[in-house]
């Protein structure tokens, strides 16, 4: 595949990894947060973190919109699936996500509800014109990169004249949940999380651009470097923002150069703004009510919202009180340190949203790294034995 | 998040669709995010949507960089 | 070894069937005229055997001194109809696969069919030629069957399930718990080919692609590995739903071992990495159905793998890692990349990401 395989070539990974050994100062540890779910996924699929030397650690941020979604939204997606006249369109992502009182849309469906999986919102579209005695809702999430794909399925909608076809909007937005981050007082507060640096959103910044990237690092003085989605861009970003440490900056670097440029995608920042609005707030699974952080419908456009026209009143519902995920979204805490990982929590039978989307910190961990728990945990007895022989 | 991939358009279809390639695989997508699109450019596609055009002269710029990383320490390397 | 049915057996004779137009409906399962009436033209035109012909309940044949192996499985594959095979081949190679895992010499199958009421005719005369095409290539005749019509909306067009009974050779004791640390872990061929085709049929996933289902019957392949190396092999799965990393995963739970592999060793067709890139899949986790997974022992894994190589079915045959000992019997990949990461279980349904 070109323009994918040439960055995910082993060798060269090899030779960073040894770039990157030689450049650490070994008295300092360097904690970067890579706050793309996309990023999270490629580390833990391609094993990045073997190739990293021992003080530069990645703490998986919240760049996961099926993670965030509050449970509340998938009650309220639920209950509008449940409704005959309705037919709920969503990427495939959401089947699983745990509501409350262990539903999901995938079991909603098991027991009768007209639950259909898209690939495009094209797709939505598609079978609201072709089946106009149903209502068409399409369950919307999705950060910057997701969302000008919604406003082009509401501008066809309008186009074709169709009353049938409706969103149910959940985009949210990435400055508001990093300036968050940044903002939570363990992260202010020294000794507890300390980020260094942020690995950029791939594709996000594809249509924002970099230029909203600066108020951060001006801001909080950190470096933030945004990163391609293949390993080696990964890498390639980790080496940038290992650079800016030790050399003191804080910029905004762009190491995703062959698609992200300052400005962004205006054609789609456009359609964006003609459609949708900033709400005041909205819930965050794990990180609570953050202001200006998501979207909604625009007036003119009531008529396709959902949450209008089917008076969705959202009831916020409560995370199992033992679930760790809101400490995991903000680095404050890794998967092995919850009591529910790998026990009652599994992907099978997933208890918070960490666990659901193979994005998600634990699902990524427990699908592709678990046995690095194991092996430290052998290591650290090993090393007790030793001592306690000599 | 965003699964995003970068693909070749082969054909280009009415109502600012196209049809793009991945290594023998097609799909039909909307260009509807994006502008200029000629036979043969690479776009990143996203949920059925071209995103942005991707730039030849960028990534060779960016594997270069990637060579230029590698070899650091290459006289250094066991 | 095979009792031949006798000879001479008159055919009852019945009107013909308006195969062009007509559709299953409920007197087709009803036990009367009319169900005579679909399985003389139908079924008995499309597996054409003297076992069929005689329009018994059951078939008699001799029973071989030695082991047996049986096997059942039940196809309800949706679409029926997809590039590179259908719901009938499917379910003739799969079962023939099933007994040829352990190293047997399939015999006999069986075949009993639930029919949507509705289903077309022309549709049901396509799957049953198309078991009969299978049957006959593979050597193995469907001698036994059964037919039953359930209301429109019970059944996707068609299910078929099966029973197949084969011959082990003696002293040949494969299973998924005899692997041991040290054994090679080979593959016959390509992974991922026959979900990605199935997929590229679903609706609302629509891709346009070349590639077609490895449906195949393994078992003259698998003759031709337990002939050279029988007592160097451990054991033979089939990795279908779940793809190789389900497969896997059974051995080392069953042997209570660990396996590592390597990612580059591992043979994918580009078309299919492209797929699965596109919709966000694993093709470790897609199924396949004409390839099998076979744990030798070491000294073995180069001869074995000539013999596999020489055979059409194998050409791709490539050995991709080893058994280790692990008391969490975890299945350890090094990627393409060089890092690490562990092969787990598909967890639910594999469904597209957006993310």
């Amino acid at each position: 595949m070109k323009y994918v395989d040439e960055y995910r070539d082993g060798k060269l990974a090899r030779a960073i990894a040894a770039t990157i050994a030689a450049e650490v100062r070994p008295e300092l540890s360097y904690r970067f947060m890579e706050f793309c779910g996309g990023h999270t996924h490629a580390i833990s699929r391609y094993g990045i973190e073997d190739l990293l030397p021992a003080n530069v650690r990645m703490i998986h941020g919240p760049g996961c919109p099926v993670c965030v979604l509050p449970v509340g939204r998938i009650d309220d997606a639920i209950k509008l699936a449940r409704r005959r006249d309705i037919t709920l369109c969503t990427y495939g992502d959401l089947m699983r996500v745990p509501g409350s009182q262990g539903s999901s849309l995938l079991k909603a469906k098991a027991a009768g509800a007209d639950i259909r999986m898209v690939y495009s919102t094209l797709d939505a579209v598609r079978i609201a014109q072709a089946e106009p005695g149903r209502n068409v809702v399409f369950f919307a999430i999705g950060f910057e990169t997701t969302t000008p794909p919604t406003a082009m399925a509401i501008l066809a909608a309008q186009k074709k004249g169709l009353s049938n076809f409706f969103i149910f909007c959940n985009h949210v937005l990435t400055p508001a949940a990093i300036q968050n981050i940044l903002e939570s007082p363990d992260v202010r507060a020294l000794g507890n999380v300390r980020i260094d640096g942020f690995v950029g959103p791939a594709h996000v910044s594809t249509v924002i651009g970099t230029r909203p990237y600066h108020a951060f690092a001006e801001e909080f003085e950190k470096p933030v470097v945004i990163a391609g989605f293949e390993p080696l861009d990964v890498m390639q970003a980790i080496l940038m923002l290992v650079r800016q440490v030790n050399s003191g900056r804080h910029e905004v670097e762009n190491q995703y150069i062959r698609a992200v440029t300052v400005d962004g995608n205006l054609k789609a920042q456009d359609f964006v703004a003609q459609v949708f609005e900033p709400r005041d707030s909205f819930e965050w699974r794990g990180l609570g009510m953050v202001p200006n952080s998501a979207l909604r419908l625009r007036e003119a456009y009531a008529r396709y919202d959902a949450e209008k026209v089917f008076a969705i009143e959202t009831v916020q519902a409560e995370d199992n009180p033992a679930c760790e995920c809101g400490a995991i979204l903000r680095g404050v805490k890794k998967p092995a340190d919850c009591k529910l990982f790998g026990t009652l929590c599994t992907p099978e039978t997933p208890m918070g949203s960490c666990m659901v989307s193979s994005e998600g910190s634990c699902a990524a961990h427990w699908t592709y790294g678990r046995f690095r728990d194991y092996a430290r945990q052998e290591t650290q007895r090993h090393e007790f034995e030793q001592k306690a022989a000599s | 998040m965003c699964l995003a991939i970068p693909v070749q358009v082969t054909e280009l279809l009415d109502d600012d669709m196209a049809r793009v390639t991945l290594d023998g695989v097609s799909k039909v997508i909307s260009l509807a995010l994006v502008e200029d699109v000629r036979i043969g450019d690479y776009v990143i596609l996203h949920v059925g949507y071209a995103l942005n055009k991707l730039d030849p002269g960028e990534a060779g710029k960016t594997l270069a960089l990637l060579d230029e990383a590698a070899r650091v320490t290459e006289g250094a390397r066991p | 070894m095979n009792a031949n049915p006798k000879p001479g057996v008159a055919r009852l004779k019945f009107r013909k069937l308006d195969i062009m137009n007509g559709r299953v409906d409920l007197s087709h399962g009803s036990g009367g005229r009319a169900m005579a009436q679909l399985i003389a033209g139908i079924f008995h035109e499309a597996f054409a055997n003297e076992w069929l012909a005689q329009g018994n309940d059951q078939s008699v044949f001799g029973v071989p001194a030695g082991r047996m192996a049986m096997t059942t499985d039940a196809y309800v594959v949706s679409p029926l109809f997809f590039p590179g095979g259908d719901i009938g081949s499917l379910s003739v190679h799969g079962t023939i696969n099933d007994l040829a895992m352990s190293g047997a010499r399939p015999l006999y199958l069986s075949a009993s069919f639930i029919l949507e009421e509705g289903f077309p005719l022309a549709d049901l005369q396509r799957v049953a030629q198309s078991m009969g095409e299978a049957s006959r290539a593979a050597g193995v005749p469907v001698i036994t069957g059964d037919t039953k019509v359930v209301e429109r909306g019970k059944a996707d067009g068609v299910f078929i399930s099966t029973a197949g009974v084969g011959l082990v050779p003696a002293g040949l004791d494969l299973s998924g718990d005899r692997a041991r640390p040290g054994d090679a872990v080979i593959v016959s061929g390509s992974m991922g080919d026959h979900g990605v085709a199935i997929m590229s049929c679903r609706q609302n996933l629509e891709f346009e692609t070349r590639i077609i289902s490895d449906s195949a019957a393994l078992h003259e392949l698998t003759a031709a590995m337990v002939e050279a190396c029988g007592p160097s092999l451990r054991l033979m799965r089939d990795p279908t739903r779940g793809g190789l990393a389900a497969t896997l995963n059974e051995i080392a739970q069953q042997s209570q071992a660990g396996i590592r592999i390597e990612e580059s060793a591992i043979p994918v067709k580009p078309e299919v990495a492209a797929a699965c890139e596109l919709l966000g899949l694993d093709p470790l986790h897609v199924a396949n159905e004409g390839k099998l997974v076979v744990f030798a022992a070491p000294e073995a894994a180069q001869k074995l793998l000539a013999v596999m190589r020489a055979h059409p079915l194998g050409r791709d045959a490539a050995i991709i890692g080893s058994v280790v000992e692990d008391s969490h019997h975890f299945v350890q990949m090094t990627t393409g990349f060089g890092g690490g990461r562990i092969v787990d279980w598909l967890s639910g349904e594999q469904l597209p990401r957006i993310c």
